[in-house]
């Protein structure tokens, strides 16, 4: 895998179930950076899972390409993927099995061959980042919803993949442990990770993430900076989708005004206090 | 006070601790209900939000249980019957969804209410159609996407006609239009068989538009209640970085209550609402300006 190459890069990529049914993905082209921060967006069943599950090798396209640092993911071992590629399931169940916190966490790292003592380290950082390290000896079935989500994502970062994928990592989150999630993935860009984060939750698109893409019907709607792409209105409605209230308010004040591609609270309330604030 | 015939729940002093927990997950928690109410529900992880909601259901979960619960006249207890006058909507759609097909899962809650099969057959377009999954009768359930699933999830409570609905975050996985939608389907129940709703939810902007009343969760408690309106100007609770989600509309207008630009009777938690205070305030600080011209 070369460092070189685009982190994803997919050509035409179709994709069905079975033969038979109907294209899940009918012609995806995309091409994500190294280090770029990334929503997918769309309406339940658009195909942003199956999407998804083609970016580790989970799944293989039926015709086209994807390319995982420049490596073809039906060339690639399934390992080599593992390692490059972390992913967060949609429903932590799906994924959580040991019994103890801290052995969920490191079942992947120990997975990649690594020394007990570097397995340890990585479960514990992961286990502090997520704020579950109290809780690394309790029953992983034990923890609340939010608590699970979190020790999923612990234990994808414990093998601290360089492509990060995480899918709907804030439902059944509460406002502050849903920040927390974004928080943690804010700081693993930063440190020049790729993350790509499938979610229905505009108000954390428009707050955090810089790029996002808009799947809809198995092919990419809009794909673009957050400001473009999630400010027209006409354009999420035929993704079933709207932007977040801050925005929607913004544009009906557009004849006093106000300016149409508002994001956050803060962007509403400057606007707002600029003209009838004391001059 | 309301008459009596007017509650349809009746919570009082109700403490629960599940097995082996060093603290209560319901504590001391008492609660009315009117009938044709619809309640909202918020609060962080770990409040006890889902416990109440099984609790109202009438599935005690094992643990220690006290004080006095009372679901449209039936008396609620650890092994007691569960209230079959209410639905409950789960957190997790995969928990309640058993059939194979679509259909299978919508049939199964009316069947063992012994309903009338034709009826139930005629009812399944009807419930499928009101959460956007029309045609999907015979598609085998775990081919359903995440969403599919919570929206079926939603039409197994929906089918039973419930008095009461009892949903814990119904609208997670929902698509914002699908939100949207749920919350309509809601509205018209509530029109058309004034059923009682009670919901856990964090979408503050839908729950402001929709709820009679909020109530907030902490520790197993209720910490605040009251209208929408009332309930997100709470400083404590809403409008800094730990709080709760309030509605973005009533973050904007709190944020300028807060600096002086507006006065604090025309603050709202609703969009429509809050537009029309914020048009106001913006067209009566432009008509100096242009007379300044």
């Amino acid at each position: 895998m070369s460092e070189s190459a685009a982190a994803l890069d997919i050509t035409d990529l179709v994709f069905r179930y079975a033969s038979g049914v109907a294209d899940v993905l009918r012609g995806v082209n995309l091409r994500i950076d190294h280090g770029e921060f990334v929503a997918l967006i769309g309406q339940n069943g658009a195909g942003k899972t199956t999407l998804a599950k083609h970016f580790n090798g989970l799944l293989k396209p039926s015709s086209g390409s994807v390319r995982v640092m420049g490596r073809d993911t039906r060339a690639a071992p399934v390992a080599d993927l593992a390692r490059a590629v972390g992913y967060v399931y949609q429903n932590p169940d799906h994924q959580i099995f040991a019994q103890r916190v801290r052995a969920e966490a490191a079942f992947g790292p120990r997975n990649l061959g690594l020394s007990p003592s570097e397995v340890e380290q990585r479960v514990e950082r992961a286990l502090a980042l997520v704020g579950l390290r109290e809780h690394a000896d309790d029953f992983a079935f034990s923890l609340g919803r939010g608590q699970r989500q979190k020790l999923a994502v612990a234990s994808v970062l414990a093998m601290e993949p360089r492509i990060l994928v995480v899918d709907e990592p804030t439902t059944g989150l509460d406002q502050a442990g849903a920040r927390g999630i974004l928080d943690l993935l804010s700081t693993w860009n930063v440190e020049g990770r790729t993350i790509v984060v499938i979610t229905h939750d505009m108000t954390l698109v428009a707050e955090r993430i810089p790029r996002t893409v808009v799947v809809n019907d198995g092919l990419i709607l809009a794909d673009g900076p957050t400001r473009h792409v999630l400010t027209d209105a006409s354009l999420l409605r035929k993704a079933y989708l709207r932007p977040p209230q801050v925005t929607r308010v913004a544009q009906r004040l557009g004849d006093l005004g106000v300016a149409a591609d508002v994001l956050t609270v803060a962007e509403l309330y400057r606007q707002i206090a600029a003209r009838v604030g004391p001059s | 006070m309301e008459p009596a015939d007017d509650v349809a729940i009746r919570v009082r002093d109700l403490r629960f601790r599940y097995p082996g927990a060093t603290r209560d997950a319901l504590a001391g928690l008492s609660l009315d209900v009117c009938r044709g109410e619809f309640l909202g529900i918020t609060g962080p992880s770990g409040a006890g939000k889902s416990t109440l909601c099984l609790c109202l259901k009438g599935l005690v979960p094992a643990g220690e249980f006290s004080g006095s619960v009372s679901v449209a006249g039936q008396t609620v207890a650890p092994g007691s019957a569960y209230v079959e006058s209410s639905a409950l909507v789960f957190q997790n759609p995969e928990t309640q969804i058993i059939g194979l097909t679509v259909a299978e899962d919508l049939a199964f809650g009316p069947e063992n209410l012994r309903r009338d099969p034709a009826r139930i057959r005629a009812a399944i377009p009807v419930y499928l159609d009101q959460v956007r999954l029309a045609g999907y009768q015979d598609v085998d359930t775990y081919r359903l996407s995440g969403g599919q699933k919570q929206r079926l999830a939603i039409a197994d409570a929906l089918i039973l006609e419930p008095e009461i609905l009892i949903l814990d975050e119904p609208t997670s996985e929902l698509d914002p239009i699908g939100k949207d939608q749920f919350f309509e389907v809601l509205e018209r129940l509530r029109r058309e068989r004034s059923i009682t709703v009670i919901m856990v939810e964090h979408a503050a902007e839908q729950l402001a538009a929709m709820a009679d009343r909020v109530i907030v969760m902490q520790h197993g408690l209720v910490v605040d209640q009251g209208p929408p309106d009332q309930l997100y100007r709470n400083p404590v609770l809403f409008h800094h970085p730990q709080a709760e989600r309030a509605p973005q509309i009533s973050e904007v207008l709190f944020e300028l209550l807060q600096a002086g630009l507006l006065p604090a009777s025309q603050f709202t938690a609703q969009e429509e609402a809050g537009i029309q205070r914020l048009r106001a305030l913006l067209e009566n600080s432009v008509q100096p300006v242009a007379q300044r011209v």
